[in-house]
């Protein structure tokens, strides 16, 4: 297929405008039509989710209308939020002050500029080293000693889900692939696509297959995540057409996101049990529950963006 | 506003009294410069115009960007905290603006504490609630802002705060003020759990 950037975006944004509006419809007919309490709740989450597709399309015209700079941004700003809601959820104390605003105000705009320049390899390093040996010094000058490794471990753990994984999502549709320049935004918009249709079907799945629910996560049941997840990988495989992959080559990516986004749920899921969250489940307001949003992406997007860059960008190199 | 809505959310959480127009004294707990900022965000906007923090003059009555917000965003009622002239009464600042209808955000403490749990309030709200006995006085609970700006901090480090407000309290006939002002502190540590 032969088409440009922008007719394929179009051909993408509009099929994806037209399910979407397919899928509210549908979800406002079945929470009409159901007094089951238990089946309105599942509506209403699958609602939820739907709801938040609108939003993932209007943050992605925006970004493909105004180019990559736009799409650093919005990622920054999830970043951000999915900081704010970590260290909300975590006991840190005073003395950690100063590590925490070097957190925030240092680390995720240097680490978003960094990628926007394209310096892949400071990209890749900065917190996982850098920052990594900053954070305790700047700790450890406050002489508070008391629970030092544990107060240093937290925040280093946030730095590296909220900011270093996420980052990797935008720096998907940087990557220099030989013969696939210049269409980046659509490797990205594929495994966003591949991530957030099979949390969707997953859902779908689980409502209709039903079965033992997961501890992870209770709006979702064995059976349904696997059949969601063999979906969602056959989705990716026919959305092959998008990506630099040949069919079979885009169908083990697939399943690549599909792996390692459930268990980034899975291991999220123990992180907010062990912190003990009481709102993380309660509010759904757009700037929190990010992290619950994004636990899929978390592990997914270094991942994908690593396979990604050996074999498609270093190897073909050599 | 803004930014204080992305730096610490200040998100409300209406647990005993609804948001309504009636006449008020929000009475909450103060560990941080923002409290004022922040429990004023939280408000509902169409409450915000009628609603004026009450705030030190010693820290907020300055030039530059601090009076800058005190007087024009927040349209604050300065009290007088050292008490220069010992005849005049420090509440009467506050009095004036109940009289003309304003809602009022009071912070019994005085000052700051920095613990989650606030310290023994002072008189004042009582001299209010037995001269205005109409007025509401509502309990407020700023959750985790403690966390966020620490005393002495320069920046507040982004941390999702909530604000809670409870329901209303009354003075009861003939009750004495300490047993008063610590059923008030009562109130506003309850919403803390």
């Amino acid at each position: 297929m032969n088409l440009t950037l922008n007719e394929t975006f179009l051909a993408v944004f509009c099929s994806l405008a037209v399910l979407s509006a397919v899928a509210t419809g549908a979800g406002q007919w079945a929470a009409r039509h159901t007094i089951d309490p238990a089946r309105l709740a599942r509506i209403g989450i699958l609602n939820s989710r739907i709801h938040s597709s609108w939003s993932v399309l209007a943050v992605f015209t925006i970004a493909f209308a105004l180019g990559p700079a736009a799409l650093l941004v919005v990622f920054a700003l999830a970043s951000f939020f999915a900081l704010r809601e970590f260290v909300s959820l975590t006991p840190i104390k005073p003395s950690d002050h100063w590590a925490l605003v070097v957190a925030f105000y240092v680390v995720i705009p240097a680490q978003y500029i960094l990628l926007g320049f394209g310096r892949a390899s400071v990209f890749a390093t900065f917190i996982p080293v850098y920052v990594f040996l900053l954070l305790p010094v700047i700790a450890a000058i406050r002489q508070d000693n008391e629970r030092f490794l544990e107060r240093v471990a937290k925040v280093q753990w946030g730095m590296m889900i909220s900011v270093y994984c996420i980052s990797h999502a935008p720096a998907i549709a940087t990557l220099p692939i030989r013969g696939y320049e210049g269409r980046g935004p659509l490797l990205l918009l594929f495994f966003l696509l591949v991530l957030f249709l099979t949390d969707l079907l997953q859902i779908v799945f689980s409502a209709v297959l039903g079965g033992r629910a997961l501890r992870s996560n209770p709006n979702k049941t064995v059976h349904g995540v696997l059949a969601g997840s063999i979906c969602g990988a056959l989705i990716g495989w026919a959305l092959w057409w998008m990506t630099p992959f040949a069919p079979w080559q885009a169908l083990v990516m697939s399943l690549v996101i599909v792996g390692t986004g459930y268990l980034g749920s899975v291991v999220l899921s123990a992180v907010k049990q062990s912190l003990g969250a009481r709102h993380w489940d309660t509010e759904f307001e757009l700037t929190r529950g990010v992290l619950e949003r994004l636990d899929a992406l978390t592990f997914a997007a270094p991942l994908f963006w690593q396979i990604t860059r050996y074999f498609w960008v270093i190897r073909a190199d050599v | 506003m803004w930014l204080t809505r992305l730096l610490v959310g200040a998100y409300p959480r209406w647990i005993g009294s609804a948001p309504t127009a009636a006449q008020r004294i929000y009475f909450g707990n103060h560990t941080s410069h923002m409290d004022t900022v922040v429990l004023w965000a939280a408000l509902p906007e169409e409450l915000r115009s009628n609603t004026r923090p009450v705030a030190a003059k010693d820290y907020w009555d300055r030039p530059g960007i601090r009076g800058l917000i005190a007087r024009d965003e927040l349209n604050v009622v300065m009290i007088d905290r050292s008490r220069e002239d010992p005849n005049a009464d420090p509440l009467d600042p506050l009095k004036d603006a109940l009289e003309h209808g304003f809602s009022l955000i009071i912070f019994p403490e005085g000052t700051r504490t920095a613990q989650p749990l606030p310290g023994p309030f002072k008189s004042g709200l009582y001299h209010l609630a037995t001269e205005f006995p109409q007025i509401e006085l509502i309990p407020v609970y700023i959750e985790n802002l403690h966390r966020s700006m620490p005393k002495g901090a320069l920046l507040p480090v982004p941390i999702i705060c909530t604000v809670r407000f409870g329901a209303p309290l009354a003075l009861a006939p003939g009750e004495d003020k300490d047993v008063f002002l610590e059923r008030a502190r009562a109130a506003v540590i309850r919403l803390a759990s």
